[in-house]
């Protein structure tokens, strides 16, 4: 197929041949010949957003929902920088979005014109891949190599600068178009001897885990991870990427590892004398001090990507692949070792961990509410067929660890980056890739006045999203931290939202939204199911919570996963086995 | 215990390339000793000689870090004695009519050349090894160095095996 039309033109076309339904943006100087084109598009649908992080997260959030590739889209200058943000977030969690903005005019670049920023200079470090395109007849090519590394190998972030003298310009559409990504070439299978060397570790190990990552997601491997598991008997635990990929209610899954993971997930992990790391890249938050990690442990470790591998804890076995391939290659190796290794000792101290050091929290006699308590009732009232976004801080924790979780995909929130107001815009774009789900954001007082402006999206676009808002009005991790480690002086986190500035159920009703509020455990229960029965708007709930809860466990800062406590000043009791 | 390792680093032959290169090395922490890069013998092919003194894991992370740039085709570590290194150096000697001979004496024995005369000074080019430049700067310093420069090393295996031809044929294949 061969036609003349305008670079913006072709980059639309570009856009709808690679299968795009959906793009989150707000035009601008630089960008606007693209949306001239896109109002005409039968198959693109755009979603203008109120700010351009909400694009991006929005964007973050589609991918993540569907497994496709999301799209943002925002002018040169502010606009471009206002997505570093979500750029930087789909980089530290593998997310496979593309970000499309408007440059300057190629000759205009470099002369500080107006609304120019080097935005391909700004997110080298954080993409896994940019581009700058002057050329129109460039256009389709780089768009077709833009989506295929976004999704391809380690997912991630991909950006696309156009000039604008591009997108005007006449060019010669062709189509298909060939890649030229000679540097490209992601490894999938994994080596056989490796899979067999990770089998033979696996039957002679006495204490092993299956520590696993959001790479097993993202490979879709659950199902193979279920065999894999249930064929060894081996426990499994799953970051707080990954939760979900295997179901909360398996006998044989010990819950999250890490600062605020399980006694159980910590102390196998600490106990064990072999990891089989899947798709997981032993994060600082999950590892505490480094050299005090799992110390006895042989290290398998399989990932898409091999700089991880080795990269902050030596593997012994290292495999790289596509977790789909390799978990099903090693239980295939498994099943012709033949051998089947005997955990019952390791299980009976597992189990006694899961018993003793069960998750907890308090109650308040005065009759406030428990942020906890929430969740266990979203949990058992909305169930694990609806997908849960959270935010950064307390309410992310709890929301891991209080709601169960029993289907890949179904938690999604910002891990690695950690970046506070992730959940609305990312609830919105899920809602939008998935909208035959039930979608709630379990988000925080502080993360929820970082971008609830688009509410006023949610509510146009008529994407009836359920809003939780976790409301101690205070940072409260930050608090929680500075409780412990800062002799109780709250310096600067009280952000008064107890106080009702501003008043979230008015500022849903002003955003055209239904806003409720919760303040006691016995009307928790009606107010979610009122949140429930609504359909066809946005639901903002106002939790208003005790200020002093806190997250436990804990691995603080800096110190080994040895030291957890599982309430303040409460270190759990090991047993004298090793 | 750190050691200097060169690496060779073929790179597509594209706008913001060493960039990318540098702002891997200066993000994740990881110093370079020195750096060259100029064309090849294929048009889309740069080539990259990057000296960086690490120990052997972190190396290990370096090219691992450097093979994930999509504009990277290939990275051969040259070892030492399996390779020829050079590096050029421009240097600006005091020199007058009582110290010129001298110093052309030194330039002969280090196979150097004199590439321009003043009446107070000479400017000589020479290449080497970077132990052979040290010493020829030390033996200079007496007279008076009034400016030096110096390139990157650049480096080549040794034998008939070239490290560009599969990953050119890589290359000719996608384009």
């Amino acid at each position: 197929m061969t036609e003349q039309m305008t670079g913006a033109q072709a980059l639309v076309r570009a856009l709808e041949q690679v299968g795009v339904d959906t793009v989150f943006g707000i035009p601008g100087g630089a960008i606007l010949p693209a949306y001239d084109p896109l109002y005409d598009s039968k198959k693109v649908r755009h979603v203008l957003v109120r700010h351009e992080q909400g694009a991006g997260h929005a964007a973050e959030g589609y991918a993540q929902a569907t497994g496709r590739v999301g799209v943002c889209m925002a002018t040169s200058g502010p606009g471009a920088t206002n997505l570093v943000t979500p750029i930087a977030d789909a980089y530290m969690d593998s997310v496979p979005i593309v970000a499309i903005t408007g440059q300057v005019a190629s000759a205009a670049i470099g002369t500080d014109a107006f609304q120019e920023a080097d935005i391909s200079g700004i997110t080298m470090p954080i993409t896994k891949h940019n581009f700058l395109v002057t050329d129109p007849a460039d256009i389709p090519r780089t768009i077709v190599e833009a989506f295929h590394i976004a999704a391809s190998g380690r997912p991630g972030p991909v950006l696309v600068d156009i000039a604008k003298d591009a997108l005007q310009a006449t060019t010669t559409f062709t189509w298909p178009v060939q890649m030229q990504l000679p540097g490209y070439r992601p490894v999938t299978r994994p080596h056989s001897k490796q899979i067999r060397e990770a089998a033979r570790l696996i039957a002679e190990a006495k204490r092993p885990v299956l520590y696993v990552g959001g790479g097993v997601h993202k490979a879709t491997a659950s199902p193979e991870l279920l065999e894999l598991a249930e064929l060894t008997g081996i426990p499994v635990i799953t970051t707080l990427m990954a939760r979900g990929t295997f179901p909360d209610s398996h006998r044989q899954h010990l819950g999250m590892p890490g600062m605020h993971g399980t006694v159980a997930a910590v102390g196998a992990l600490q106990r064990s004398d072999l990891m089989v790391v899947l798709g997981a890249r032993f994060d600082d938050r999950v590892t505490g001090r480094l050299d005090t990690f799992a110390p006895h442990a042989k290290v398998v470790h399989a990932d898409i990507d091999p700089a991880e591998i080795s990269k902050n804890r030596h593997a012994d076995v290292p495999i790289v692949g596509d977790c789909k391939e390799v978990i099903s290659d090693l239980v295939a190796a498994i099943k012709a070792d033949g051998r089947k290794g005997d955990y019952a000792e390791w299980w009976r101290h597992l189990d006694a961990y899961r018993e003793t050091y069960a998750l907890g929290y308090d109650t308040y006699e005065d009759g406030s509410l428990a942020p906890q308590y929430i969740m266990e009732r979203i949990s058992e009232l909305v169930g694990p067929d609806a997908i849960y976004v959270a935010g950064v801080g307390q309410h992310q924790m709890w929301a891991s660890q209080f709601i169960g979780y029993e289907n890949p995909g179904s938690f999604i929130n910002s891990g690695g980056a950690g970046t506070m107001g992730f959940a609305v815009p990312a609830a919105m774009g899920a809602k939008m890739g998935r909208p035959d789900k039930e979608v709630w954001a379990i988000d925080g007082d502080g993360c929820f006045q970082m971008t609830n402006q688009e509410l006023a999206t949610c509510a146009l676009e008529g994407v009836p999203v359920k809003i939780a808002v976790i409301n101690n009005g205070n940072l409260g991790m930050v608090r929680q931290w500075q409780t412990l480690f800062y002799g109780e002086r709250y310096s600067n986190t009280d952000l008064q939202s107890a106080r009702r500035i501003p008043d979230f159920v008015k500022l849903a009703e002003a955003y055209g939204c239904v806003g409720l509020r919760c303040e006691r455990p016995e009307d928790v229960d009606d107010t979610i199911r009122k949140a429930r029965e609504i359909t066809d708007m946005p639901v903002v709930i106002d939790f208003v919570v005790h200020q002093d809860a806190m997250v436990w466990p804990m691995v603080a800062a800096g110190t080994s996963n040895d030291d957890i406590k599982y309430a303040r000043d409460m270190a759990p009791k090991w047993e004298h086995e090793d | 215990m750190s050691t200097r390792h060169t690496l060779s680093v073929l790179v597509e032959n594209k706008p913001g390339v060493l960039a990318r290169v540098s702002a891997l090395f200066s993000r994740r922490g990881f110093n370079i000793d020195s750096l060259a890069v100029g064309p090849t013998e294929h048009a889309d092919v740069s080539r990259m000689t990057i000296v960086v003194n690490v120990e052997e894991l972190p190396l290990e992370q370096v090219t691992k870090q450097l093979n994930k740039l999509v504009n990277v085709l290939k990275i051969v570590e040259l070892d030492t004695n399996q390779s020829v290194q050079r590096e050029l150096m421009l240097i600006k000697v005091r020199a007058d009519a009582d110290s010129r001979s001298h110093v052309l004496e030194l330039v002969n024995l280090f196979r150097a050349r004199c590439v321009d005369v003043a009446p107070d000074a000479v400017t000589i080019e020479v290449t080497g090894t970077v132990d052979k430049l040290e010493a020829f700067v030390r033996v200079l310093e007496p007279f008076g160095i009034k400016e030096l420069v110096q390139s990157g090393m650049v480096a080549i295996g040794r034998g008939a095996r070239s490290i560009t031809d599969r990953s050119l044929r890589a290359l000719d294949r996608t384009a």
